[in-house]
């Protein structure tokens, strides 16, 4: 079955058309490279895929749930790295993990471990931990962003620019978490222009242009 | 329930931090008082009579401060979409803002009453009706307030939209809670305890309206 089933979907922002008939599939396991010029419509088709942006036209579905009337089972399942780091400018990395993770409904059990597991894997230590995200740099944001993002262990990930911000040692770290979401059993749909790094992941390739697929 | 408490704990984590309420819109607030008074000329005795209405107007000012910062933290780095993605019912938060507004506003409330109090000379002739009433139209307040503020943020006009919104359909409310302070203050022989089972009703209506309609608001 498709982790993601996308059939001549037609998605419109602010009224104008930024998805104009996509049809795409993606099986489980797979790594799927999103590229495109500004403006093709990639950040647009990894909110559809969230749940965030019901579709105009067309048939759609996410780990078998219905686009738009089954939304909130696929949030609960997928996981978004959009542009904006999501993160409370006035609270400390810490208090957003923990902020984060209970919302998500994290077993109270498991938060402790998870969050542990989640800041050491992103490489932020005790001093950035106690630190309001206001005074961190963008690099430093943008793992706690991630930090938060992986704490949820979503099935889907879905990633816009996962690399934007981040320094060498960052970058890789955030392509070692994609490989081993994968080996976990997720499925995962980036958006980049750093091409080079994410082909060298990816096991297909998706190219939007003007709102549609011209290329798999 | 967890969510409405986690939200709201976040939002009042957030403030004390930020110290906008007590930095800005409390001295916001003294300043209208001080404002009025001197706008009106008035000896302390016409601004005793006045008092009811001048501080309604100064809480609905304020929280107007108050409900923009509470979407503008939302909206700074996106955190709204990630309360959609994480599957937290749009009704927790929306209880969750409005609570956390709700209880700002009761400090800013306890603030200017003491303003009054200070400034204009007024004496609590119904303490009860006066603490019902702060209460109840505080909680009003928060709801619609919460309601239009998540409304103008989707729109993208955010703050300059929100006291045209908001501020005509607070008349009602206005005048209820301004007529229930009167005879609490004893400026006007009305019946409170009626002026506030009329805001009592409005708490609840508008309560409800919010919480029916947090699926578009919060989503949109």
């Amino acid at each position: 079955m498709s982790v993601v089933k996308l059939d001549g979907l037609v998605a419109l922002l602010e009224g104008f058309p930024a998805l104009t008939g996509v049809d795409l599939h993606v099986e489980a396991g797979e790594i799927i490279f999103v590229k495109g010029p500004n403006g093709a419509g990639k950040t647009t088709l990894l909110h559809l895929c969230a749940g965030l942006i019901q579709p105009k036209e067309g048939n759609g579905s996410v780990m078998g749930h219905d686009l738009w009337s089954e939304r909130t089972e696929i949030r609960k399942k997928a996981g978004l790295l959009s542009h904006g780091t999501g993160l409370y400018g006035d609270l400390t990395v810490l208090e957003n993990i923990v902020f984060w993770t209970q919302i998500a409904g994290v077993e109270k059990s498991e938060i402790e471990n998870r969050i542990s597991w989640a800041l050491k894997r992103m490489d932020l230590n005790s001093k950035l931990q106690s630190q309001k995200v206001r005074s961190l740099s963008v690099g430093q944001k943008r793992r706690a962003s991630l930090a938060v993002f992986i704490v949820r262990r979503p099935s889907l990930w879905l990633l816009d620019e996962p690399h934007a911000g981040l320094d060498q040692a960052g970058r890789e770290i955030v392509d070692e978490l994609i490989k081993e979401s994968v080996k976990a059993g997720a499925t995962v749909i980036v958006a980049s222009h750093d091409l080079d790094r994410v082909l060298n992941l990816s096991t297909r390739v998706v190219n939007l242009s003007g709102g549609s697929v011209v290329d798999v | 329930m967890t969510d409405i408490w986690l939200i709201a704990r976040k939002d009042l984590k957030i403030e004390m931090r930020s110290r906008v309420l007590m930095n800005q819109v409390a001295p916001f607030a003294l300043i209208i008082l001080v404002l009025f008074g001197i706008a009106l000329d008035a000896d302390q005795k016409s601004l005793r009579n006045f008092a009811s209405g001048l501080f309604w107007i100064s809480v609905l000012l304020c929280a107007l401060m108050a409900i923009a910062r509470s979407m503008t933290i939302e909206r700074d780095e996106g955190a709204l979409v990630g309360l959609n993605l994480s599957g937290v019912d749009p009704s927790g938060v929306f209880l969750g803002k409005a609570c956390a507004i709700a209880i700002q506003l009761l400090v800013l409330e306890v603030f200017l009453g003491v303003g009054i109090i200070l400034l204009y000379g007024s004496e609590v002739e119904d303490l009860w009706l006066l603490i019902s009433t702060g209460l109840f139209a505080c909680i009003a307040v928060s709801a619609l307030g919460t309601i239009f503020g998540f409304l103008a943020s989707g729109l993208g006009v955010r703050e300059t939209l929100l006291p045209i919104l908001l501020l005509p359909l607070l008349l009602p409310l206005l005048i209820g809670a301004t007529r229930a302070f009167d005879d609490a203050l004893g400026i006007a022989a009305v019946n409170g305890w009626n002026w506030f089972a009329f805001v009592a009703g409005l708490t609840v209506i508008l309560t409800g309206v919010g919480v029916a309609a947090n699926y578009l608001i919060v989503e949109n």
